[in-house]
């Protein structure tokens, strides 16, 4: 294990960007989120959570899929190349790391989607272990250790220093880079903190929720419960919920003349949440804000896990917990719903 | 450059016909001439003219067709009112085949089939009806019942007067929703119909058409005594990726795009009410 001592992590995150782009949470504006890193910028590196997750990097907010050239009658594809610049992800979360895998399971499933795919194979991604985990965290529940991320590098950071352990020959090689800024040892500090945290997490509030109902259970006797009703009234669809969530993975595809010769297709974020989310000429398969809430928290619970061996497409970052402006969320449907078999 | 499911070919309109006010179907082949890729019945693609966006269409051209394939697009929004207004050697772009075909070499072979379509619905089925002529010995008797509002939006009546009336061991079926000048056969709904034919109960199903259709001739069906899961039919939901991604068409855990657009009746029986 190596460490580096803290005032020296801005030469740390020189060095990495000054070989390959560097994204990491940031100071912007007061709050923390996932950005390019350039010298001189405020890393928030003790900030537990970014507002959004770093699905980003992989599944941009909005991202050109391809130009069409017309001319006439006839047409042309253009589509980008797919030679993504290596880049490092510093400072992903347990939570956050693990909803990559929930979002591969979607992206790279047969037929693989290759925006995507070049953007996550040209990462090495080093995660960051949590140490005052809060509240809102249950990713416990998930069986995600906060104080042992995974990633191509793993590190930890108490007051004076950073820790640092490859697991991966990506990581190996990106340690190879900066082994000149660092020290050995560490090993007895971050089973202190590893210590520490897990036993703040053990007694945190919702660490404990139980699923077994949305395991044990099929889609047809959840789906029916007539609690969804009351359990969405005040949601305000404004889609917030979707897009903090890391594995929220809903887009639209849109494009619009960009010359009198050129239209660009590309993509963006879409929300179940919304209205015309399933509009179609023929009519709507969900009317009421009620079915598109029942949809947004059965397809984390039940549906996904259907299709995916049991895992469910919620990681427990919390982020809908402090987020939502109705203190609407996942928490509060598994323990409305969890427990009771209705009849 | 990127090879991706999202990226489409490029298609050229070769034909246009109109059927009826407001169905067109366009022949399409690729820039090569040849057929853009080879697909089974039932299978779906999207398609669109770069601008306003794309739509998914049933591929109404049997597979067996090897020089083109054809689609059949009502006007009913900003697309297909761009769709329509095309003109032949327009280029387009098509991406596909999607979705899950019907089992026309599984459990279709050796059957005696019924068809019942209402609209636009007899799309899909018609490169089923066209695949079973092209293999006739493969299959039993076949009966077809199609149904439209007025005798002027009966999707490519030509070819059913042409060619289905005239095939061996195959029965056709033509109603339209109220009695207009110059049609002297059935005035009537489908649902109804099908009940006053009298068909035999062990015939396999494959229905088509708007929902209420599908709902009331489902019930009709059963009641004339057949089972579930002798009974096909097609979904429909927004789509946008094709490929089980952009997370649009789910009804419970299944994606139409990838798990249907075909289905049967039993298997609908376990999606939650929700399409
Ligand atoms: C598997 C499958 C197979 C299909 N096969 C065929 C086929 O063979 N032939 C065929 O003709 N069709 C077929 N369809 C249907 C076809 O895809 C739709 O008719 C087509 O997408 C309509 O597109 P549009 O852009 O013209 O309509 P849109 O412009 O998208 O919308 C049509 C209507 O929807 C409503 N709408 C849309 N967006 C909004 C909004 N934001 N807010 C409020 N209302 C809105 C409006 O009322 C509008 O008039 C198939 C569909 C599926 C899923
Ligand atoms: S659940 Fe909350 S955050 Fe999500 S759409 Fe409803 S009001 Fe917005
Ligand atoms: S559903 Fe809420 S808690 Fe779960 S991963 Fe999404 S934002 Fe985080
Ligand atoms: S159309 Fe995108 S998931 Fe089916």
């Amino acid at each position: 294990m190596l460490k580096f001592k803290i005032d020296k992590l801005n030469e740390l995150f020189d060095t990495i960007s000054a070989e390959t782009p560097l994204a990491m949470p940031l100071e912007k504006a007061g709050e923390a989120d996932y950005g390019r890193y350039e010298k001189g910028a405020k890393p928030a590196l003790g900030v537990l959570k970014t507002v959004k997750s770093p699905k980003d990097l992989f599944f941009p907010q909005s991202e050109t899929l391809m130009k069409f050239k017309t001319e006439g009658k006839n047409l042309a594809v253009e589509a980008p190349d797919e030679n993504v610049t290596p880049f490092v992800l510093f400072g992903v979360k347990a939570c956050d790391y693990k909803a990559f895998e929930v979002l591969d399971r979607v992206f790279l499933a047969d037929p693989v989607d290759t925006y995507y795919q070049s953007k996550r194979n040209a990462a090495t991604i080093v995660t960051l272990a949590c140490s005052k985990p809060e509240e809102s965290c249950f990713c416990k529940v998930f069986g995600i250790d906060a104080a042992a991320p995974l990633g191509d590098v793993t590190t930890w950071m108490d007051e004076t220093y950073l820790y640092w352990q490859a697991n991966t020959n990506k990581g190996e090689s990106l340690t190879e880079k900066v082994r000149a800024l660092a020290e050995e040892g560490g090993e007895d500090a971050v089973a202190k903190q590893q210590k520490a945290t897990r036993e703040i997490i053990d007694k945190l509030p919702f660490s404990h929720l139980d699923l077994s109902y949305f395991k044990e259970n099929g889609t047809k006797e959840i789906f029916d419960r007539p609690e969804w009703k009351e359990l969405s009234e005040a949601c305000l669809a404004c889609g917030t919920c979707t897009f903090v969530c890391p594995t929220c993975q809903c887009f639209d595809i849109r494009e619009f003349r960009s010359a009198k010769n050129e239209v660009i297709r590309y993509r963006c974020w879409d929300s179940c949440m919304y209205s015309d989310f399933t509009q179609m000429a023929g009519g709507n398969n969900r009317t009421t804000q009620m079915q598109r809430y029942r949809q947004r928290f059965m397809h984390k619970l039940v549906y996904y896990p259907e299709n995916n061996g049991g895992l469910f497409s919620c990681v427990g970052c919390g982020r809908c917990v402090n987020k939502c402006p109705q203190k609407l969320n996942i928490v509060k449907v598994a323990k409305a719903l969890g427990g009771k078999k209705h009849d | 450059m990127i090879k991706e499911a999202l990226i489409p070919k490029i298609g050229v309109v070769t034909d246009i016909r109109r059927d009826t006010p407001d169905v067109k179907t366009f022949r399409v082949v690729g820039t090569d001439g040849k057929k853009l890729f080879e697909h089974l019945p039932g299978q779906c693609a999207m398609v669109s003219v770069p601008g306003v966006g794309e739509s998914m269409f049933s591929i109404t051209s049997s597979p067996t067709n090897e020089e083109y394939m054809e689609f059949s697009i009502k006007k009913c929004g900003c697309v297909t009112e761009v769709i329509h207004s095309i003109d032949v050697g327009q280029q387009i772009t098509v991406r596909g085949p999607y979705g899950r075909n019907f089992p026309v070499e599984e459990d279709f072979k050796g059957k005696d089939l019924l068809f019942i379509a209402g609209g636009i619905g007899l799309a899909p089925l018609r490169s089923v009806i066209n695949y079973v002529r092209h293999y006739r010995n493969n299959y039993g008797k076949v009966v077809v019942v199609y149904g439209a509002r007025s005798a002027d939006d009966l999707v490519d009546i030509e070819e059913i007067r042409n060619e289905w009336m005239n095939e061996k061991n195959f029965e056709v079926y033509l109603t339209i929703d109220r009695p207009q000048e110059g049609w002297n056969g059935h005035v009537g709904f489908v649902p109804a119909y099908v009940k006053e034919i009298g068909l035999d109960p062990h015939m396999t199903a494959i229905l088509c058409g708007p929902p209420i259709m599908i709902k009331f001739t489902l019930q009709g069906l059963l009641e004339l005594g057949f089972t579930k899961t002798n009974v096909y039919t097609t979904l429909e939901l927004r789509m946008k990726c094709g490929v089980g991604k952009c997370g649009r068409c789910n009804v419970g855990s299944k994606y139409v795009c990838k798990d249907g657009p075909v289905f049967r009746m039993d298997e609908i029986d376990e999606l939650p009410d929700e399409y």
